[in-house]
């Protein structure tokens, strides 16, 4: 029993050193964006601003394209978030199900072009969206993460944990495979769906470098981007910034809190034995 | 309403080295129970998958109510399934798993209603029809996928191992209630599983497979009484039959002679045995028919044997007796013991064993031999 208080004391002050970590940077740049003087590395830090304003959020809205940025973000995230938890999960009822020539060669191919650092194929890329005139537009935006080897491989691996005799009762009731995976996969895979959902969604909400490389003018950024683009060699407007970001982080932190019951749920409660 | 018919049926996994079923030929009538039962690995799931168009056949023919049926998918078979555990679609309800079938059918949706809810009475399921699986018990769960299969009144109904995720009590319930359903439903049935006793409480007739192979298809009482080989002999009735290999001699008549039994073969078998002069066999007699001569004088019984009792195991109603012959501890049997006869271990008895129950074997083809 004793011991078992000393583990857990042990474990609870190791988390609370971590949350520490992770979250002290955080309230720092809550506390600069509510910061009305705009010199803010004084030294000691202070958590809690002396003179309190919340006209940096309001600057956001007015002194920057802040709206259109907004748009760019939410329409990239939302149709590559989308794109990928269909594509992906269409493709991996293929890989995890489906008979056909070459399916662990075509496998294989996209898994080994996870070895390849994202950075080496920047320029490639480019290249190829510079052909189809697609450079500063919202294709060139969007088409390159519209489907993610990860997610397909994550789906894949799922739907490999669904008994086979479920789909092989549905081909008995008279089940196409498309409606297999349409009516049966896809409701029992909520919690993979989900994970692919907030996995895309966040990285597509982040994403700097591919914006940076693809957009050349303001009304094309997004959201990091145009943040970024506040810091300039000589000056940089902190509170404004920081008010940015949070805002910025918001749809993330609130997308997470929505969701986080199905990473919680965990595996597909079936039907089945067990 | 069906008859199935498997004619040289043969299924060879691809990369697979041999056969997992070889040269299949059944006749199952209309309205019949059968049985598919083996040890794990004999087949008999796949034989099953293969009927119900899972698997594909990779040589003969099947054919229900005289069609063929190779090409056409699981769906356009007309069968439903049963699956071990239980395959419902656990984001749908009850009604909804049932009615998922027919909703694929384009069935009218108060002919879908009415359906769904006479089988839900029949099984006696009318309460749950707005749970899920995952908020049941395993038996209810069982009722609701037997349900699944019956609204759509299939010509054939297939069931792999159903009760087997059920505990001992639930089972034997489950049991005579499929039957029951089967009288009710007129239907042609087969059914698998690796429980002899399932098998043969519930069959109209069985089929016994091993290794792929067919080794009989007969009624559950021809089945104990008449093994054709030896392999039957052994995985039908419980405790399994007792087998002792030895030799058929001729001396003042055909006798049996094995490390330590040797009994001259009764009249009426030394005819089939004569052929087997010389030549090695087995002696497969049954724990039912073995009686000690000193309480049982009513039945013809074979020679003296003299046994050594090793352990005994009373079961209430009987008592199951294992022992061996005298001069030869390496070999254990069993017998079945009327309950109001005790034996301590160590002692000496004689038994004898029914003469009508003496069975013998060959023992290179393990073919029946007597």
């Amino acid at each position: 029993m004793k011991q078992l208080k000393v583990q857990k004391i042990v474990f609870f002050g190791i988390l609370g050193l971590a949350t520490l970590i992770y979250i002290g940077p955080f309230l720092f740049s809550l506390s600069i964006s509510f910061n009305a003087d705009k010199d803010v590395f004084e030294w000691p830090i202070k958590l809690f601003p002396e003179r309190f304003t919340l006209d940096n959020y309001k600057n956001v809205w007015k002194e920057l394209p802040f709206g259109k940025w907004l748009f760019n973000s939410v329409l990239v995230t939302l149709i590559q978030t989308v794109s990928n938890v269909f594509f992906s999960a269409l493709a991996g009822f293929a890989f995890a199900r489906l008979e056909f020539k070459g399916r662990k060669l075509i496998f294989g191919l996209l898994l080994s072009s996870l070895m390849i650092p994202g950075i080496i194929l920047l320029v490639p890329k480019f290249i190829i969206l510079n052909e189809f005139q697609l450079i500063n537009s919202y294709g060139g935006l969007i088409i390159p993460g519209l489907v993610g080897v990860t997610n397909i491989f994550l789906m894949k691996q799922f739907f490999e944990t669904i008994p086979k005799d479920l789909e092989q009762a549905a081909l008995i009731d008279g089940c196409s495979y498309f409606r297999i995976f349409w009516q049966i996969f896809l409701p029992i895979s909520k919690p993979a769906l989900a994970a692919v959902a907030i996995y895309t969604f966040q990285g597509s909400w982040n994403e700097f470098l591919w914006p940076v490389i693809v957009t050349y003018t303001e009304d094309m950024y997004t959201l990091p981007l145009g943040m970024a683009s506040l810091r300039t060699e000589l000056l940089t407007d902190w509170p404004l910034l920081m008010a940015g970001t949070i805002l910025i982080s918001l749809p993330t932190l609130m997308i997470f809190i929505v969701f986080q019951r199905y990473f919680v749920q965990g595996v597909a409660s079936s039907g089945l034995k067990g | 309403m069906a008859t199935i018919a498997v004619k040289d049926l043969e299924k060879v996994f691809p990369g697979a080295e041999s056969a997992t079923i070889k040269n299949a030929n059944l006749n199952i009538k209309d309205k019949e129970f059968i049985v598919l039962v083996g040890p794990s690995g004999c087949g008999k799931s796949t034989l099953l998958r293969m009927i119900a168009g899972l698997e594909e056949i990779s040589d003969g023919e099947l054919q229900i109510n005289g069609e063929r049926m190779n090409e056409l998918s699981p769906k356009d078979r007309d069968i439903a399934m049963v699956f071990q555990n239980y395959a419902l679609y656990p984001h749908m309800t009850v009604f909804d798993n049932m009615a998922f079938g027919l909703k694929l059918r384009k069935t009218p949706k108060d002919e879908i209603k009415q359906k769904v809810e006479h089988a839900a009475k029949v099984l006696g399921i009318t309460h749950l029809l707005d749970r899920r699986p995952k908020d049941m018990s395993g038996g209810q769960r069982q009722r609701v996928a037997i349900g699944r299969s019956i609204v759509r009144n299939p010509k054939v109904f297939l069931f792999d191992e159903p009760l087997s995720n059920l505990d001992a009590k639930l089972r034997v319930q489950m049991r005579a209630e499929i039957k029951k359903l089967h009288r009710q439903l007129d239907a042609t049935i087969v059914y698998v599983t690796h429980d002899q006793i399932e098998a043969m409480t519930m069959g109209d007739r069985i089929v016994v497979l091993k290794d792929g192979i067919v080794q009989q298809f007969d009624t559950p009482m021809n089945l104990f009484n008449n093994p054709q080989n030896k392999f039957v002999a052994g995985f039908i009735g419980s405790p399994s039959m007792n087998f002792l290999p030895g030799k058929v001699i001729q001396k003042e008549e055909a006798t049996f002679k094995s490390k330590s039994l040797e009994f001259a073969i009764p009249k009426d078998l030394r005819p089939g045995l004569k052929p087997y002069i010389g030549k090695e066999v087995f002696f497969g007699f049954r724990p039912e028919y073995i009686y000690d001569k000193q309480f049982e004088k009513s039945k013809r019984l074979s020679e003296n044997m003299e046994i050594v009792v090793d352990s005994v195991e009373p079961i209430g109603s009987e008592t199951f007796v294992y022992f061996h012959f005298i001069g030869n501890p390496e070999h254990s049997f069993c017998f079945r013991s009327d309950s109001q006869f005790s034996y301590g271990i160590g002692s000496e008895i004689c038994i004898g064993v029914d003469i009508e129950r003496l069975r013998f074997f060959d023992k290179e083809t393990e073919k029946r031999i007597m």
